[in-house]
């Protein structure tokens, strides 16, 4: 257990390092001049330099790289080109946008996901069972951007049910932020929902199939009770590692559905950033993005650990 | 039983993880769009480009002074809605026989939204920190300047190297902006202007909320707050408007979406003016383009009434040159080259370039992408041949057409106003339009009398056009969508600011 522990810490340190390495390369090849956006169209060569020794561009790349890491492991990333202000604020800002989204995302796709998933294993055979199967099928096909814009002509603009757009903090008006939360969290669950209900389906019909529920049913215990009892916690490990990788596809997914829906996250910032040069900020999103996706991946390891014993013996 | 324990010991572990951060985001985000308050008292307007910081001294970009200049900075003069010059910080000022020196009468118990007073020497360092302490390439529009002078806290002296008529016009933008000696130390973050708003509150990403100033010395504004609210999405401002998130879509970027708010007897539609001109640039300084016949061919070869329809809505005017209406040496030039898809086909076959491939390289935004498509497919049918690529804007773009002039043809609208110079003047802009004789006009046009002024700038007008040095696809339109009762909007957009000094509910 402990082997495997200080294996998964290795591996996370040095996937920290290397992503590090390759998000700072990519933003040195990426065209376009900082210094060069903020003066404008038509500023002078020598205004443009003199900006670009303010930023630090001038400097070799290495010592680039090796002062930007300093900053990330110091919690000190400095000031934004463009808006002058420190970045780590407003990125924390912006990341609890992007936590709620992302959350109430991952929730509304699990409460979709587990309960159906499990009804189509359980009716595989059955029609009900295709039909569910057939209508994830088309869930999983339909991009997250476009459920959002339909269910914005449906339920804001069309019944004006629900804020098309646009985001107010919970405390601020609690009422107002579930109205503005529901569409972008709604379509962002769906279609993750509909990816998920596919791998909730085979896994548990992988389960079904095992010996001991087999030998489960032969002691008596009717076919859900043997799938409750026994098959869940079996069925949930290949579930977790694509919750997992589905939290990464939800932090990506939810730039776009942030655009869509005028949301200031995380999403937004990255590609205002992008567009603006405001190259320090775009690398400190990413790498927060990467950490995070590192982050959970080794979590669940652990959690592998934690719900298969056979793991853990295997280890040792 | 040993699982179940141990289970339950997990599920409470990831409860209390969970509440966690339910916590921590209650607790979270300073970020709120648009305002909640009194929606009587505050008027959300919808606008597309968001400013990268509030320091237009030292940031480029329409956005900053659009939301500042004139609501939270004021100048000396300012522009009316029809382009004249007219008194703001200075009720009066006089011009000097030889045309060199101005003299500004101030208005008198100004203040800063910082508390100090406005005088004289306040207007003269903000004019002498142009030059000093500008980065941007606008301040060169100062350098004209030879002395100021505070006479009297109230009276002040500008003496100019050459006589310019264009001085005067100039400050009325940013340029122009008064700033507080005691109030510059942090103009990216928190501006300090003499304007009836201050601003309260700038969500980054979101919006920024204006607030109406105690002790402002003229009148005060109708809304107790103006939040300007910036949406990259077209689709989403429309939406916004439609679902009462916001009242005014300040700039309309989809005229082929304004019929769901033209037989909407909730909304108003207003059409107004710009000095946005979408030009068709071309390279003049080298490859195919550089040849005056090729260029010739283009301007023959494309159809602007049928360009204006398909890409804009036809809303919009055509106006055939460098010169927006509102400019008062604006002439229709339309009829210098029109439409004729023979003698563009002809002038190609005499140029000699008709066989070489252009590069038609657009910028991403949503009108150059538009029309971008259908004059490559016009000119094709004259018989050129078009390739066309998109860069990002404004990196890509800015550094491979503005820059470094890799393009044979590119589409973007110069908004600046007055901008003949800025775009044609130089032979190191990117159109690379080199003309001697175009210049000569241009310096007299600034150093004459009003009268020389514009005769001047027609004559340049006329002969830029003749060139064919560009090509002007048509002027924007100032497109805007409000709710009924929302009264005294900057019809037409001619200067540098959304002006929200008029602004009322009926």
């Amino acid at each position: 257990m402990i082997v495997r522990l200080v294996q998964r810490i290795a591996i996370l340190l040095a996937s920290l390092v290397v992503s590090s390495v390759l998000v700072f390369a990519f933003m040195a090849v990426l065209p376009g001049d900082p210094a060069r956006v903020v003066l404008g169209t038509s500023a002078s060569d020598a205004a443009v330099a003199q900006l670009r020794g303010e930023f630090g561009l001038d400097r070799p790349l290495v010592t680039q790289y090796l002062s930007w890491v300093h900053g990330l492991v110091t919690f000190d990333p400095g000031n934004s080109y463009i808006s002058h202000t420190p970045i780590g604020p407003q990125i924390a800002d912006r990341l609890q946008v992007t936590l709620w989204l992302v959350g109430t995302g991952m929730v509304v796709a699990c409460i979709l996901a587990i309960p159906l998933g499990i009804v189509m294993a359980v009716r595989h055979r059955r029609p009900s069972g295709l039909v569910l199967s057939a209508l994830s099928q088309v869930g999983v096909a339909v991009p997250a951007f476009l459920a959002g814009i339909l269910m914005i002509t449906v339920f804001a603009v069309e019944f004006g049910w629900l804020p098309a757009n646009g985001w107010t903090p919970p405390i601020e008006d609690p009422v107002l932020f579930l109205k503005q939360l529901a569409l972008p969290a709604l379509s962002l669950g769906l279609v993750q929902g509909a990816v998920l209900t596919r791998y909730v389906r085979s896994a548990v019909l992988d389960v079904l199939r095992e010996d001991y529920l087999r030998t489960a049913r032969a002691k008596g215990l009717r076919p859900t009770q043997a799938l409750l009892r026994h098959g869940l916690r079996n069925a949930a490990v290949p579930v977790v590692t694509v919750l997992a990788l589905q939290l990464a596809t939800l932090l990506v997914g939810s730039v776009v559905i942030e655009r869509v829906f005028v949301i200031p996250g995380l999403g937004s910032l990255l590609l205002d950033s992008v567009s603006n040069r405001d190259l320090v900020v775009v690398q400190d999103v990413v790498m927060l993005i990467a950490m995070a996706v590192l982050l959970v991946n080794f979590l669940v390891d652990i959690v592998y650990l934690l719900i298969d014993p056979r793991l853990r013996v295997g280890a040792s | 039983m040993g699982h179940i324990r141990r289970l339950t010991r997990h599920t409470r572990t990831v409860a209390a993880t969970l509440a966690c951060l339910l916590l921590a985001a209650c607790s979270a985000g300073s970020l709120a769009t648009g305002g909640t308050g009194d929606s009587r008292n505050t008027l959300r307007i919808g606008l597309s480009a968001e400013p990268a910081n509030l320091d237009f001294t030292k940031t480029e970009g329409a956005a900053i002074p659009q939301a500042l200049l004139y609501n939270v900075y004021e100048n000396l003069v300012k522009l009316d809605q029809s382009a004249r010059i007219r008194p703001s910080l200075a009720k009066s000022w006089s011009l000097s026989k030889d045309r060199r020196t101005y003299t500004f009468q101030l208005v008198k118990g100004v203040r800063f939204s910082n508390g100090a007073p406005f005088t004289a020497e306040d207007a003269k360092f903000s004019i002498e920190r142009v030059t000093s302490e500008w980065t941007l390439v606008q301040k060169a529009q100062m350098d004209v300047v030879d002395t100021v002078e505070a006479v009297s806290p109230t009276e002040l002296k500008v003496t100019l190297k050459r006589p310019s008529n264009d001085w005067l016009y100039r400050m009325t933008t940013r340029v122009g902006a008064m700033f507080s000696r005691t109030g510059v130390s942090k103009l990216a973050t928190d501006p300090v202007g003499t304007g009836p708003y201050v601003v309260k509150r700038f969500n980054r990403g979101d919006s920024i909320t204006l607030a109406r100033r105690d002790g402002y010395w003229g009148r005060e504004p109708h809304f107790a707050s103006v939040v300007l609210k910036y949406f990259k999405d077209p689709t989403a401002m429309n939406n916004a408007l439609l679902t009462g998130t916001i009242d005014v879509i300040g700039a309309m970027q989809t005229p082929d979406a304004l019929y769901r708010f033209e037989n909407n007897p909730k909304y108003r539609v207003i059409e107004g003016t710009t000095n946005g001109e979408v030009v068709l640039s071309l390279n003049n300084g080298s490859g195919p383009m550089k040849n005056p016949k090729a260029r010739q061919a283009v301007r023959y070869a494309i159809d602007h009434k049928a360009l204006m329809d398909t890409c804009w809505g036809g809303r919009g005017k055509l106006i055939g040159s460098m010169v927006p209406p509102t400019d008062p040496w604006y002439q229709n030039l339309t009829d210098m080259y029109p439409y004729d898809r023979d003698k563009a086909r002809k002038l190609l076959k005499e140029s000699g370039q008709a066989g070489r491939t252009l590069r038609l390289r657009l910028p991403t935004l949503p009108y150059a992408t538009a029309c971008g498509t259908v004059v490559k497919s016009q000119l094709e049918q004259a018989g050129f041949k078009v390739r066309l690529d998109q860069l990002e804007f404004p990196a890509a773009w800015l550094t491979t057409v503005f820059k470094n002039a890799d393009y044979d043809m590119s589409l973007i609208a110069h908004v600046e106003p007055r901008d003949m110079q800025a775009v044609f003047g130089s032979k190191t802009s990117y159109i690379r339009y080199d003309n001697p004789e175009f210049r000569a006009l241009l310096q007299k046009a600034d150093q004459g009398t009003q009268e020389e002024q514009i005769t001047s700038m027609r004559a340049a007008a006329r002969l830029l056009s003749k060139d064919a040095a560009a090509d002007w696809l048509f002027l924007l339109p100032n497109l805007m969508v409000a709710d009924q009762d929302i009264t005294g909007l900057p019809v037409n957009n001619v200067s540098e600011s959304l002006d929200l000094t008029g602004l009322g509910r009926s």
